[in-house]
């Protein structure tokens, strides 16, 4: 490791471009920044060593350089970027249509889109938040930012805390703004310092040379950035893990009981009551509204309970539970319990619980009851006797009744568009008549029944749709995502100004510098030099 | 600052720098692995070709079958078709008579068809089984917990459990005659 000692005494960092203390570019490294041949400074990094550029020897070191290079980074953020444009191109798992013909991933994507289609599935490009390769890249990208961040802060930090008011004429000549002065009197001299001073610039004197400066913090703004987004990175991996985050969803009926699921089997919710409120159409504020619209909901509500498993028993087998809360579910307001939480998030209606059939005769214009029989649609028996001496069998049901190349089915198992037939043993050992029933449907298979039967009566429930999350990851990326704005702030609002006074002979060298805003740091010198006679800095940018 | 203390000095600080960016890398590491493995592990706890199949206990509602319970764990040694499915569901009306036409005869070779039933009624299926004759258990899983504990989305879904309880093939949609038996030669006990 070669030391480089400045002709100002202060030994410099293999790899420095500009001495720390003075400023003056050291010979033979002005190409790592580009100073070569140009008559302005670059003065990223202030010209420190940034190691990686310089040190190349063990593998550590090899694997070090390449994380520490800007350009990488880039390239894994492009790839990312590309890589999550293509992976809209298809549907992601999770959202194959519900009916296509396999939502098997496998099968799915080849059969929907050939071999393209085949060849996305293979690549993981079907579940790529979850894919190996795509969650090797977002790490990737976060050792750059770590390595970057690391490789280039602690240099820079190095060198402003080294730097010496007195800076090396070379250093201030080939800065943006600089001016000269042939004649400056102690006076005036004294006029800059207090200026400067007044300004709310820090001010470092040493046998003349002056060093003002100010917002020095506003340069650690992109590495607060960067802390806040490797925790926003942190946050997105813990995610994967199902301890720290679930997202799940939940059909439960009113008067049922069921498994939450996410939760392992170990905890139930009963549907005690759905409540589904609509805004009055009477209320004079709604009635416009209303009648252009239909009824508005105004409060969908879920009064459930929650159950735990006690013990270890196998999935299936009778739990036993225990109560371990009694809540009202309510839209924006959900139910919290040992860090689950359930959102009210959707609902249907229309599904029958109960329906009530009565027989009467079929040449009967008034259709008098001869007994009627009620079918608990979540239990219905085999058969039913009637007060009359007429029993029903029920030889066939169908929960959501519709006809399927004219053989009667059920589309789902759930009683929305229930329908039966029903074999009607009348009294005193008439024949059987059998006839079918259902919504607007009543056939007599033969046409000669003696005896009809009709719906008195029904019942509907509600079906609750619920959201059930875990997420433990949340407060991490609040935190991440406060610091990273944080970080952004630093950066942006605040200027890292530097003015430098260089005494010589009877007049001074004034030279400036910030990371942005010339402008500003124009109008600050201005106000210092106003009422001496001291040069006004020249833009050389503009000249160059 | 004589030679050799420079040299020392030099010497120091290149190997703090190599720990220093060891350690920093070795951190990274250890983070990233950690996220792959996490990731495969979740993988790893859904249910899947080589993962154990979970136990359950189900009341069993056919009447055909002499069986009160059905528990999985009490056929370890036999090889288990676990089938997942619905009177409304028309691939697994279809594949229900196959079913039956090799259950005798595996049924002696030491391999049980089991039929997890998801309806919502007992009597549709009730119905169902008797215009079939079929007379393997049904297991039925009223509050849908078996389903959630083996990941059913669609159905029919079927696993082949072989005689140590692990699962050798998922199947999801209907089968042919072939076909389950084909799976059903996988998962024979040795003999």
């Amino acid at each position: 490791m070669n030391k480089i000692k400045c002709e100002c005494g202060h030994v410099n960092p293999e790899g420095t471009v500009l001495c720390e203390a003075c400023g003056k570019p050291v010979e033979g490294n002005q190409h790592i920044d580009g100073n070569d041949q140009r008559k302005l400074l670059n003065m990223r990094y202030d010209g420190s060593a940034r190691r990686s550029q310089t040190y190349n020897k063990s593998i550590v070191d090899k694997i070090w350089n390449f994380f520490s290079s800007v350009k990488v980074g880039v390239w894994l953020i492009v790839l990312a970027l590309i890589a999550s444009a293509i992976g809209t191109i298809f549907p992601q798992e999770q959202y194959i249509p519900a009916d296509a013909t396999s939502r098997a991933p496998s099968v799915f994507y080849e059969a929907q889109y050939g071999t393209i289609g085949q060849i996305y599935y293979q690549l993981g490009f079907h579940n790529l938040y979850g894919s190996w390769w795509y969650m090797l890249l977002i790490a990737l990208i976060g050792v750059s930012l770590v390595i970057c961040s690391i490789d280039r802060f602690v240099p820079l930090y190095k060198a402003l805390r080294m730097q010496k008011p007195k800076r090396h004429t070379t250093f201030l000549k080939r800065q943006r703004l600089f001016s000269e002065t042939e004649q400056v009197s102690a006076d005036e001299k004294e006029k800059l310092v207090s200026g400067l001073k007044k300004q709310r610039y820090k001010v470092w004197e040493e046998n003349g040379h002056v060093l003002a400066e100010k917002g020095r913090f506003s340069r650690w703004g992109p590495y607060v950035n960067h802390i806040g987004l490797i925790l926003v990175l942190i946050a997105a991996l813990l995610r994967m893990t199902t301890f720290m985050y679930i997202d799940d969803y939940v059909w439960v009926r009113e008067g049922e009981q069921t498994v939450i699921p996410g939760t392992e089997g170990e905890y139930y919710i009963k549907n005690k009551d759905f409540i589904l409120e609509t805004y009055d159409e009477n209320d004079e504020r709604f009635k416009e509204a209303i009648n252009k619209q239909g009824n508005v909901a105004k409060n969908y509500q879920t009064n459930a309970i929650i159950y735990k498993k006690k013990g270890d028993n196998v999935a299936g087998a009778d739990p036993e539970l225990e109560k371990v809360t009694e809540e009202k579910i309510r839209m924006n307001h959900p139910l919290k319990f040992d860090g689950y939480t359930l959102y009210q998030a959707g609902y249907q209606q229309n599904e029958f619980k109960s329906m009530t059939f009565k027989v009467h005769e079929t040449d009967d214009p008034k259709e008098t009851s001869l007994g009627s029989f009620t079918i608990d649609l979540t239990e219905p028996k085999d058969k039913y006797q009637l007060d009359d001496g007429f029993s029903v069998d029920v030889t066939q049901y169908y929960p959501d009744y519709e006809l399927e190349e004219d053989e009667p089915a059920s589309e789902t198992p759930y009683p929305r568009n229930p329908a039966f037939v029903f074999t009607v043993h009348p009294p005193e050992n008439e024949e059987p008549e059998t006839s079918f029933v259902g919504i607007g449907k009543n056939i007599d298979a033969t046409g000669e029944n003696d005896y009809k039967l009709g719906i008195e009566n029904f019942d509907t429930r509600y079906v609750s749709g619920l959201t059930v999350r875990r997420d433990y990851t949340l407060p991490l990326f609040i935190i991440g995502a406060a610091i990273f704005m944080i970080g952004v702030i630093q950066g942006m609002y605040w200027q890292h100004r530097r003015i430098w006074l260089h005494p010589k002979e009877e007049g001074i060298m004034v030279a400036g510098h910030t990371n942005k805003n010339w402008f500003g740091l124009k109008k600050d010198i201005e106000q210092v030099i106003a009422d001496t006679n001291v040069n006004m800095v020249d833009d050389q940018l503009e000249t160059d | 600052m004589s030679v050799e203390k420079a040299k020392a000095a030099k010497k120091n600080k290149k190997r703090n720098r190599l720990i220093f960016r060891t350690i920093i890398l070795a951190l990274l590491l250890v983070a990233v692995i950690y996220a792959l493995v996490s990731n495969f592990n979740k993988d790893k706890t859904d249910i899947s070709v080589g993962s154990q199949a979970p136990d359950f206990k189900l009341e069993q509602i056919n009447d055909n079958n002499d069986l009160e319970n059905v528990k999985l764990s009490d056929y370890e040694g036999k090889g288990v078709m676990l089938n997942f499915w619905g009177t409304w569901c028309d691939p697994c009306k279809k594949e229900m008579p196959y079913m039956q036409s090799l259950y005798p005869e595996y049924k002696k070779k030491g391999v049980e068809i089991i039929a997890v039933n998801l309806d919502t009624t007992k009597l549709v299926v009730d119905k169902f089984i008797n215009k079939f004759d079929l007379t393997f258990p049904v297991p039925y899983d009223s509050n849908k917990e078996v389903r959630d504990s083996y990941q059913v989305g669609n159905i029919p879904s079927t696993f082949f459990i072989n005689p140590d309880g692990e699962i050798v093939e998922m199947v999801e949609g209907g089968m042919t005659l072939n076909k389950i038996e084909g799976y059903l030669q996988q998962i024979l006990p040795e003999q």
